[in-house]
């Protein structure tokens, strides 16, 4: 105790020492302990592996778009031909369906998944609400491939019978439902992929919903509130997380392949009518990959996957800007 | 702190609605009567035979330890308790004659009749002005945009915040401070322009500057609107109030005017809760 009280008064000498000195476990690790130091550069390069990953992914898929990109430039973005045989690839049927599908899934996905939540949270009694809550999870859980059957036995029928006829009676003035029922098309891929995004954003809205301060609820009730209102009360202080799970479910809408591809119909073309059949960039590259015999063809699918990262990629950017538009000036506690 | 029992301070004096009226003055109507108020949680009962008169314009004060059920009575007045899952009242609590526990009573008017304030401020992440309008916007209480500009800054005013947010009304009321986001919350209550104010530890969580305005604010407030507020603070409740009830264990010990509460009271418990015996 003493001897450090004594060499308190000169610690520059020591401490400059130090410093003139490299320490590996210093250099790694703030603390200056070995352990601390190993964790660290366990975590940094688990976080470098992901980057490394996601960069060699871009350059695989970049590099081996060449071919196609010097072939057509930016004129397979506007193409609407699809040839094989004569070697004319296009991208744009198959980016006007899966804008169009995740597009139609969305619309029917949206209100029912925030009805689900807002139902779950704010209406249902606790013994209702649990099962309700487990059923809705265990959608999410059913695979793909087993949606696009049911998809086929259950749904396409059903709509082709029941919902098209009518709809091409009474809406049939509108492009939107004109033209042959198949029941296997845009609308059967499009509401196939509400059927599986439904649980996730049902789930993510719970979550954002339930995290809602009680005070909130309380302030709008005793201003005389009815329940709806207060639900517009809750549904504000969550906009930013509702925007957040609308986000999850269109990412996994447009990325969704096995099901969309048993009921969309595969067919490269653009037609304004939901009932047509029509194909999605996911489908097409499932579809088409082992046939794809020249370089050429192999390229321009290949593209068509570099244009499906690209466009989820603004898709997201574009939602993380409303987010943005919506927390700005708002503090945390209406987040949290 | 000194004791009130010993060295009564002359601001009991202008207190007490006994106090602040000439003697052959008739005593303002009751406002609310509460009737054998039993109330349970579940099977765990909370409040025990519960009677009392509040009078109009008057500020009443419930004070008591933690948990003695004080919270729990200030919110039957409103029902704020029907949003807790199996809750149950007994008794009769009247409103102006009615009874607002009868079926089909209908809670949303009650409601606006009966505003509250509570502990912890809670504006909605919203602007200052909006925060103030929603009352009046989902009630319908004004027919135009000039109105329910009037009306707002009415509010504002009354709850002593015009001044300080006057240039920011279209700003975040989560960017005001502690004090001026419980006024806001109170401005918001006062908006609908309720018949009476609940206020429940209103400055529980402000600074002692900001707790003063609040407290003026009260006693203002007391010459338009009936106030029932709920301290944990006694020297609070002895510079707002006109009458004080002390709960203890769900149960109601004593009501009286505060000037008697904290200078004689009636009870011996009261008065060991007060000189600071226990609690």
């Amino acid at each position: 105790m003493s001897d450090q009280q004594l060499a308190a008064p000169t610690p520059s000498s020591t401490y400059g020492a130090q410093a003139r000195t490299w320490n590996w476990r210093r250099a790694l690790s703030p603390t200056g302990n070995a352990g601390d130091a190993v964790f660290r550069a366990a975590l940094f390069a688990s976080a470098l592996v992901l980057l490394l990953i996601v960069a060699a992914m871009i350059a695989a898929i970049a590099s081996n778009s060449v071919p196609s990109i010097r072939a057509f430039g930016f004129g397979f973005l506007t193409s609407r031909e699809w040839n094989p045989i004569t070697g004319n690839f296009g991208a744009l049927p198959f980016i006007y369906g899966t804008v169009m599908s995740s597009v139609l899934a969305l619309l029917i996905s949206v209100p029912l998944s925030l009805g689900v939540a807002v139902f779950l949270v704010e209406q249902a009694p606790r013994r209702i609400a649990r099962p309700i809550t487990f059923l809705v999870e265990l959608l999410a859980a059913i695979p793909s491939v087993v949606y696009g059957l049911w998809g086929i036995f259950v749904l396409a029928p059903f709509l082709r019978e029941y919902i098209q006829p009518p709809l091409a009676n009474w809406f049939g003035w509108l492009p939107l439902f004109q033209g042959t029922i198949t029941g296997i098309g845009l609308m059967t891929g499009g509401i196939i992929l509400a059927i599986m995004i439904t649980p996730i954003i049902s789930a993510v809205v719970r979550d954002v919903l339930a995290a809602v301060p009680m005070s909130q609820r309380e302030a709008a009730l005793a201003l005389g509130a009815t329940r709806w209102e207060t639900t517009r009360v809750v549904l504000a202080n969550g906009g930013p997380g509702i925007a957040g799970a609308i986000i999850l479910g269109l990412g996994r809408a447009i990325g969704e392949t096995m099901a969309v591809t048993m009921l969309i119909g595969n067919r490269p073309e653009i037609s304004a009518s939901l009932f047509a059949p029509s194909y999605t960039i996911a489908s097409v590259l499932a579809n088409e990959f082992t046939e794809a015999s020249d370089e050429l063809y192999l390229s321009a699918l290949i593209q068509l996957g570099l244009i499906l990262f690209f466009v989820t990629f603004v898709i997201n950017g574009a939602a993380r800007v409303l987010v943005w538009s919506v927390t700005r000036g708002t503090s945390d506690t209406a987040r949290a | 702190m000194s004791t009130p029992t010993t060295a009564p301070t002359p601001v009991f004096e202008a207190r007490g609605d006994a106090a602040k009226r000439p003697p052959g003055d008739p005593p303002a109507p009751v406002k609310i009567t509460v009737r054998g108020l039993n109330f349970f949680y579940g099977r765990a009962q909370a409040l025990y035979d519960i009677s009392l008169d509040i009078r109009e314009r008057v500020v009443m004060a419930f004070i008591g330890p933690s948990g003695c059920g004080k919270s729990t009575f200030l919110r039957t007045l409103n029902r704020m308790n029907d949003t807790i899952p199996g809750t149950r009242a007994e008794g009769e609590i009247l409103l102006d004659g009615a009874d607002i526990y009868t079926p089909g009573t209908d809670v949303v008017a009650l409601r606006r009749k009966v505003g509250m304030v509570f502990q912890k401020s809670n504006p909605f992440p919203k602007s200052v002005f909006d925060n103030v309008a929603y009352g009046l916007r989902i009630n319908r209480l004004t027919r135009t945009n000039g109105e329910l500009h009037e009306r707002v800054e009415k509010a504002l005013e009354d709850a002593a915040l015009w001044s300080e947010v006057k240039d920011r009304l279209k700003s975040s009321a989560l960017g005001l401070s502690g004090g001026q986001q419980q006024r806001l919350c109170i401005a918001r209550a006062l908006a609908v322009q309720p018949e009476v104010l609940l206020m429940d530890e209103p400055a529980s969580a402000l600074d002692p500057i900001a707790t003063q305005k609040i407290e003026e604010l009260i006693v203002e407030l007391k010459k338009r609107y009936t106030i029932v507020i709920v301290t944990h603070n006694m020297q609070q409740a002895a510079r707002v109030s006109d009458r004080t009830a002390f709960f203890w264990l769900g149960k109601l010990i004593e009501i009286n005017p505060t000037e008697k509460i904290f200078t004689n009271p009636d009870e011996k418990l009261t008065e060991d809760y007060i000189t600071g015996r226990f609690g």
